[in-house]
């Protein structure tokens, strides 16, 4: 990535913007909804970054990583349930039983690799799903409310949806940088090596599964952070945010962004939530002129158009979005530097 | 005692209906190296047809050949279409491409059938009891199941080990490139292994939907015990997927009878009672993740690879 004016790195800069001034085209219009769908974006963005940090650094296809949010907001929906309501207890502790579990879950599923490693992580992740569903004083199924956001005692109130949405925003920014710093370190570099050719790797001289549970460990407890803010945001958990559908909904993110790109799971989780958002909408205006008595209904039905759509980019747009920006950069650029020569 | 042998049945029942999907699954991956999330959709598609196609004839047992057929059909159309493209990727874009058709045909299926579910009768010859031993009655349509899917288990030896497809199959999971050399249709054959896993699927969709409801994503569930059985038998092992399906059909119905009341003798009451439905639902899992820590590769690696 180079400091050039490139298309991807304008749309970047772009990004970044209308994110950080978003409550300001809110506190105009008024369009409070907004403000409720970009926090969930900023919120499932950094859960995407984090899923990035393994899946397209390492190249380790966790299967499980949905496990984490709900561990992150069962930890402060549970701390608050039994009346401890400061973040600086709740946050704290959801990051270390998030990094817990995923070191327990890391030192057992590392050993294997390919399809097993992918069921393993899974297998992990549906233990929790059950373990939460199954406990009946914490709410079972039915999840559990949260009576109050965490405090941080009168410094910050969570409950404003603006300062909720910037404090969001910058532990989303922050984790960027940190997978960015991570990723150019020589850390990093050896997790890049792990994905290419761990035989290689190893051959060198790095014990490879430490650094493959480090990364692995970095990136549940950062996912565990995103799962408190989402236990915030919802003032809800249940056990359905931990089912292996939800992880599968990040691993798309982490795709259609562009894997192991520092940006792309931003694009991603945005890209998803904007489809699973408007897509009815646009389902509807199209079978509009046609049939304009089944209009409304036809939109129920956009998980049939997405479907096909993610069968789509798998097939040919391994890039993802990240990667099409990089694709349409060059293409402008090779374009200018012809015309002028 | 009854009781006992009663769960003893109902784990056999579930296991072989297990091994049904195992076998798809184990087939596919084992030949093609495909990882096929959307097959638990092909089990709920064979439910749907079955409860169609049985309004339709009015009969179970032509309903229920109907809707294998279907199954069959649209799993062959899916390999066509969407799976042939897939073959040589990377697992990654297995498990995504294979997601969205989950979201397809979950969407599909509440288009043609409606978000409500189905519910299919027990066929009324088969909707009486048995006495299997002195004094144990046990319902017929159980016991019709156990003898279908181990017929059928049968069938899947005899076709693998000593028919033609068979030997076409063994070497196709051991050498696709040599075995296309030689003049053998692969493609073909792929996609009719992709037609029979789908048949297996839908078949043990059918049978299941008088027994439990015909919904949507009734599939999702099961779909993921059908990969643990996989991976605990080893991926590619048919004979495997039988033991590890038996294996985590008897745990989990044993567990989910038994277990509350043996965690209730050895912790007392009160916490047995808030940790058993956890624990016991996370039996399977905790057995996977324990098999795979001691053997990696699963209880029967196949081959070598």
């Amino acid at each position: 990535m180079t400091g050039a004016l490139t298309l991807r790195n304008l749309t970047i800069a772009a990004l970044v913007l209308v994110l950080a001034l978003l409550p300001l085209y809110v506190a105009l219009t008024g369009d409070r909804f907004m403000l409720t769908l970009f926090t969930r974006i900023v919120i499932l963005a950094m859960a995407a970054v984090s899923l990035n940090l393994i899946l397209g650094y390492a190249g380790l296809m966790s299967f499980g990583h949905a496990a984490y949010l709900g561990i992150g907001g069962y930890t402060v929906a549970i701390l608050c349930f039994e009346g401890v309501t400061s973040a600086f207890v709740q946050w704290p502790a959801a990051l270390a039983t998030s990094a817990l579990f995923a070191l327990i879950v890391g030192a057992l599923s590392l050993r294997t690799r390919g399809v097993y490693f992918i069921m393993i992580t899974l297998a992990f992740a549906q233990m929790a799903y059950y373990l939460a569903s199954g406990t009946a004083r914490y709410g079972g199924d039915d999840g559990l409310s949260l009576e109050s956001r965490s405090g941080f005692a009168g410094l910050i109130n969570l409950s404003n949806k603006t300062t909720f949405y910037y404090v969001c925003l910058v532990l989303l920014f922050a984790s960027i940088v940190l997978v960015w710093r991570l990723t150019n370190s020589r850390f990093g570099l050896v997790l890049q090596g792990v994905r290419s050719n761990e035989a290689r790797m190893r051959a060198i001289g790095f014990p490879t599964f430490r650094y493959k549970l480090a990364g692995f460990v970095i990136a549940g407890t950062m996912c565990g952070l995103a799962g408190a803010l989402i236990a915030n945001h919802t003032d809800f958990v249940s056990p359905a945010m931990m089912f292996w559908t939800r992880s599968g909904d990040l691993i798309v993110m982490v795709v259609l962004g562009g894997m192991g790109t520092l940006f792309g799971p931003v694009f991603g989780a945005l890209a998803l939530l904007f489809l699973e958002q408007f897509l009815p909408a646009a389902i509807s205006a199209v079978v509009h002129p046609f049939d304009p008595a089944s209009a409304a209904r036809a939109g129920e039905f956009w998980q049939i158009v997405l479907g096909p759509l993610l069968l789509v980019v798998v097939l040919f747009a391994r890039g993802g979005i990240d990667g099409l920006l990089g694709a349409l950069s060059d293409r402008i650029q090779r374009a200018r530097k012809g015309g002028h020569g | 005692m009854t009781l006992f042998v009663e769960q003893c049945l109902n784990g056999l029942q579930f296991g072989l209906l297990l091994f049904l999907l195992a076998a798809g699954l184990t087939l596919v991956f084992g030949i093609m190296d495909l990882v096929n999330l959307a097959h638990g959709s092909l089990y709920m598609l064979g439910a749907y047809f079955a409860a169609t196609f049985t309004a339709w004839t009015g009969s179970f047992v032509f309903g229920a050949v109907l809707a294998i057929a279907a199954t069959l059909l649209v799993g062959m159309a899916v390999e066509v279409i969407a799976m042939r493209r897939l073959y040589g990727r990377d697992h990654l874009d297995h498990v995504l491409g294979t997601f969205g058709l989950i979201l397809f045909f979950d969407e599909l299926v509440r288009l043609i059938w409606g978000p409500g579910g189905r519910s299919l009768a027990v066929p009324s010859w088969l909707n009486h009891s048995v006495a299997i031993l002195p004094g144990i009655e046990y319902p017929a349509y159980r016991l019709a199941i156990i003898v279908v899917t181990l017929a059928v288990a049968a069938f899947l030896y005899v076709l693998v080990m000593r028919t033609r497809i068979g030997m076409l199959i063994r070497a196709g999971a051991s050498n696709r490139e040599m075995v296309g050399a030689l003049g053998v249709n692969i493609k073909l054959l792929y996609t009719l292994i992709f037609g029979l896993g789908a048949a297996l699927a839908g078949l043990a969709g059918l049978m299941q939907a008088p027994i439990l409801t015909v919904q949507i994503g009734m599939g999702e569930n099961i779909l993921i015990l059908a990969f643990v059985i996989t991976v605990i038998g080893g991926i590619g092992s048919i004979r495997g997927a039988f033991v590890a399906a038996l294996l985590v059909g008897f745990i989990d119905t044993m567990g989910r009878s038994f277990f509350p009341q043996l965690l209730g003798d050895l912790l007392g009451r009160q916490a047995a009672s808030t940790a058993a439905p956890a624990l016991s639902s996370m039996l399977i899992y905790i057995l996977m993740a324990a098999i795979l820590v001691v053997k990696p590769q699963g209880l029967f690696p196949a081959g070598s690879r």
